[in-house]
């Protein structure tokens, strides 16, 4: 049996009925591991001993009766949560043997919870990208076509999950890094609404952005991951004391009378196969039932410039720390985008520009803010493509100094007012690439969205769909 | 607006960022292209409108002051590259005393 290929509900279920053991289950990734690294180079550390003795721990509770939410199965962890006694680099040279003394929330819930760590997954260097292009240890291939990007930051973990390398996955998104690259490799990926999720011990790139979230192989596996990782944490004051729900409880509702909004300005300049699945998929949805409903936001072209803003700003100061003192290599060592963004961050929040641009930009935000409660009133989620086109070639992400802020000109609107969103596959491009759609809720409706997902999943059979690897 | 060299090299000193000459000029045009891009944010009406930091309405969350375990003196040096005995070692800040 091909143990690699179930998702994590499946081998919850089949460790539980002794149909194998944690130590085949996670033997089962690493020998896929092996063989796909030289053409997917999803991963910047690959634990073997440590992941087989880890399984054996977790068979030996599995013996005695310890039941963990998750006990014995095997994750990929995007490489910016520090892990404990693990090689934590955010895909930089600057912390190439850095090995973290602590646990990131996140990883400390999972632990509980019983996973198996495989290994830290690639990721564009600082998550600054939207490509894995710009990490320092080599770029990822996209599974469906290795001559292709997977998208970005958490280009690694979308990669090895599409590529059946690891059971689940979590990774982050400050503007589009979970989204852009589960849509970009035809899998799930949950960006929960900011404060849902501990920040706690991830490396971080926009304080008031940054959202860990599951990337899985289907809908029902991120909310059982989002079960798991939801919550206040005393150690990040930024997370939100709202109760955690179950997040399995809604997954079934019907979801007629359900109101989606659909905005003109999401669907211009988007590539025509990009905008053909994703009218389909509103097709479906009218099917099952819900109603499409014609609204107006605002234009998505001044999100990319407040989020630059605020983001590079942030960054300026989040990698102030990075100064070769306590852990890490010379400033030296940071590449030309982490250079870039630090320049570019620096300069909107020194004296005499800070109200021109940082100050501004946080009005904006408001702006947009606002913009969406109002949606809000109107219709239950807001549905659209994740990106604007497939995955994109090798290469393309070296030809602009915005790229990844334009790539991501879709989803930044939401990002910065903090709202959830979660994209799955709807389709493939005639090239056979993946193609996303994103349904956005307001803050906190993580129940609905993924409700609203998974019904769409079900009706359709696009998360059976593997890459031919 | 475009950036000068001089404002470049001031910024660079900022951020604590060695850069080449060739960075130098190479960011004159790439930060002066992307101001281009956020000047944009003058078209939108902010008048009477409060800034959002940050959008969970939170603030002051706070814990008693109590000391807890923390990292140990070896795990906190772990990761350094240059220490002596249980310090971090660092060029000297103050010359000639």
């Amino acid at each position: 049996m091909d143990l690699y290929k179930l998702t994590i509900k499946q081998a919850v279920e089949g460790l539980k009925k002794k149909e194998f053991s944690s130590e085949e289950i996670t033997k089962s990734c690493l020998e896929r591991i092996k063989t796909l690294e030289h053409k997917l180079n999803a991963f910047v550390t690959t634990l073997e001993e440590d992941a087989i003795k880890a399984a054996q721990r977790a068979d030996e509770q599995i013996a005695s009766g310890v039941e963990k939410v998750f006990l014995g199965v095997p994750f990929a962890i995007k490489d910016n949560f520090c892990t404990k006694g693990i090689r934590t680099t955010a895909s930089s040279k600057l912390l190439d043997d850095f090995i973290s003394p602590y646990d990131a929330t996140v990883i400390s819930k999972l632990k509980d919870a019983g996973i198996v760590i495989l290994g830290k997954t690639n990721m564009d260097a600082w998550a600054h990208g939207s490509s894995t292009e710009t990490s320092d240890y080599g770029s990822t291939k996209n599974p469906w076509n290795t001559d292709f990007l997977p998208g970005g930051s958490s280009g690694g973990s979308a990669a090895a999950i599409s590529a059946d390398q690891a059971i689940g996955s979590i990774g982050s998104e400050t503007a589009g890094s979970i989204r852009q690259p589960a849509s970009w490799c035809g899998v799930v990926g949950l960006k929960p609404t900011y404060g849902r999720v501990s920040r706690y011990g991830v490396i971080a790139m926009g304080s008031s952005l940054d959202c860990p979230g599951p990337i899985a192989k289907t809908v029902e596996d991120s909310a059982l991951v989002l079960n798991v990782l939801a919550g206040v944490d005393k150690y990040d004051a930024t997370s939100s004391p709202k109760e955690v729900e179950d997040y399995l409880k809604n997954l079934n509702n019907k979801i007629d009378g359900l109101t989606i909004g659909v905005s003109d300005d999401y669907f211009t300049g988007i590539e025509g196969e990009v905008k053909q699945k994703v009218e389909e998929a509103l097709k479906q949805f009218e099917k099952m039932g819900a109603r499409v409903k014609r609204i107006k936001l605002f234009d998505p072209k001044y999100a990319i410039a407040v989020y630059t803003i605020l983001q590079r700003a942030e960054v300026s100061s989040n990698l102030a720390r990075y100064d070769g003192i306590r852990y890490g290599f010379g400033r030296d060592k940071f590449g030309e985008e982490a250079k870039r963004r630090i320049m570019l961050g620096t300069y909107v929040l020194s004296a005499g520009y800070y109200d021109a641009y940082y100050s501004k930009a946080q009005k904006v935000r408001t702006v947009i803010v606002q913009d969406f409660d109002k949606a809000f009133k109107e219709v239950d989620v807001i549905i659209g493509p994740t990106s604007p086109t497939p995955a994109l070639p090798v290469g393309a992400s070296k030809n602009s100094s915005m790229f990844g802020e334009l790539a991501d000109i879709l989803v930044e609107p939401s990002t910065i007012a903090g709202l959830p969103g979660i994209s799955v596959p709807c389709g493939f491009t005639r090239n056979g690439l993946p193609v996303g759609m994103q349904i956005i809720g307001p803050q906190f409706s993580e129940s609905q969205i993924l409700n609203v997902a998974f019904r769409y999943e079900q009706a359709t059979d696009w998360h059976l769909k593997k890459p031919d690897l | 607006m475009a950036l000068t060299k001089d404002q470049v090299k001031k910024v660079a000193k900022l951020a604590n960022l060695p850069l080449s000459e060739e960075e130098i000029t190479k960011f004159e045009g790439q930060l002066s292209e992307t101001l281009k891009f956020i000047e944009e944010l003058e078209q939108v009406n902010t008048e009477n409108i409060e800034a959002t930091p940050q959008v969970t309405g939170l603030s002051n969350i706070t814990r008693s002051d109590e000391t807890e375990p923390s990292l140990t003196q070896q795990e906190a040096l772990q990761n350094a590259h240059s220490k002596e005995g249980n310090y971090f070692k660092v060029k000297a800040i103050f010359e000639g005393e």
